[in-house]
């Protein structure tokens, strides 16, 4: 599985995997929707509100996820020099960027209707908001400097860095007292979602997955395709 | 396996890791204070020096029973089933607020006793079910 991700085999990789991917994903997409809309019932206290859990959740899940995947990418490609693996996490940034940002803007749609406030300085969505700004200066850092190496240096500490948010994200709410509730679905106990519930987020969790993973597919190619040709170029 | 280096390596990452944790660690124990979002009125309670000018906030659960509409004004009960809060406010709270549910109330402390608050928010646990499901488990109790 994981040699599949060598510069080689990914080039090797036709259009038809991706391709694949994007009607799998459609169609899990389109049975999570009608799943969450329409099947599953609302909460027995926000109502139909709740629907807004079915992207927020995988949100945060797929943006917490993406960081912690660039951090050990850098942390392998720090210890080991692997050189493909600073292209792994460049690829990866974006997705986490763009998912960070729906999951505080759902949230933020979520906490009016809960709460009654669209937004508060909590220790959860504080911490959400610096793992944005860590997403953005992840993504800068890359486009600003020109220089591959020094631009892999600098991203590599900020990935580094970021590392350490993630821990206080996921445990913000049981170490500190907040307005977010803490999380349902837990390693150690039973998950406190109805199962009704429960199921149509687990589909647009693996729904969304797949759409990161084409996206990823997409941008790493293109990524090592870019690599290539400026070699070339220093070559000459 | 792995070579000199490559163990040099992972050995000064590793201090750095340690040592930042270290150093995070340091910095959020110190600013407790400000990270916690609300104090429970048993924490309200047991804090030696309080500022009654300052803007805190106050959570908990609504009291069964103690909610007093009083025209545009609302008397409830902050509890923490340890410590109470008497909370007074004026204006509009939101829809999940509710008795037995949680709230947070922002404003200021008049004594360790009273609250007056300026803003109410409702705060909703991870529990997550069907309307049919809560009646049955109410059923049940």
């Amino acid at each position: 599985m994981f040699k599949n991700f060598l510069p080689h085999k990914i080039l090797s990789i036709n259009n038809k995997l991706i391709n694949n991917l994007v009607s799998l994903m459609i169609i899990i997409l389109l049975i999570g929707f009608v799943y969450a809309i329409f099947i599953s019932p609302p909460d027995y206290v926000q109502g139909d509100a709740v629907r807004i859990m079915y992207v927020h959740v995988p949100s945060s899940f797929i943006a917490l996820g993406c960081f912690a995947l660039i951090g050990m990418a850098s942390i392998l490609n720090l210890i080991f020099k692997i050189k493909f693996m600073p292209l792994i996490a460049k690829s990866l940034a974006p997705i986490g960027a763009v998912f960070t940002f729906t999951s505080i803007v759902t949230g933020s749609l979520w906490g009016k209707p809960t709460w009654g406030i669209w937004w508060v300085w909590d220790a959860r969505l504080t911490s959400m908001v610096i793992l944005f700004c860590f997403y953005i200066a992840y993504i800068t850092t890359w486009k600003f400097i020109t220089n591959y190496n020094k631009a892999l240096k600098l991203s590599t500490i900020i990935a580094i860095l970021g590392l350490f948010n993630l821990p206080v994200i996921k445990y913000s709410v049981d170490w500190w007292n907040t307005l977010h509730q803490p999380s349902s679905i837990t390693l150690t106990s039973a998950p406190t979602i109805h199962y009704t519930m429960l199921l149509p987020l687990l589909i647009m969790l693996l729904g969304l997955v797949v759409y990161s993973l084409v996206i990823f597919l997409m941008k790493y190619k293109s990524e090592l395709i870019k690599l290539k040709i400026s070699n070339k170029k220093n070559n000459k | 396996m792995l070579t000199k280096k490559v163990r040099l390596r992972i050995f000064y990452l590793t201090i750095l890791l340690f040592i930042l944790s270290i150093t995070i660690f340091l910095v959020l124990k110190s600013l407790e204070d400000n990270v916690v979002y609300f104090f429970s009125p048993a924490e309200i309670y047991n804090k030696p020096n309080i500022l009654l000018e300052k803007k805190i906030r106050v959570g908990g659960l609504v009291k069964q029973g103690s909610i007093k509409k009083k025209g545009k004004g609302i008397n409830f009960v902050i509890t923490d089933l340890k410590n109470e809060i008497i909370v007074s406010f004026v204006g509009i709270t939101p829809n999940l607020f509710s008795e037995g549910k949680g709230v947070i109330a922002e404003g200021k402390l008049r004594d360790k006793k009273y609250f007056i608050a300026n803003k109410i928010l409702a705060k909703h646990d991870e529990n997550y079910m069907p309307p049919e499901v809560s009646e049955a488990l109410e059923a049940v109790k």
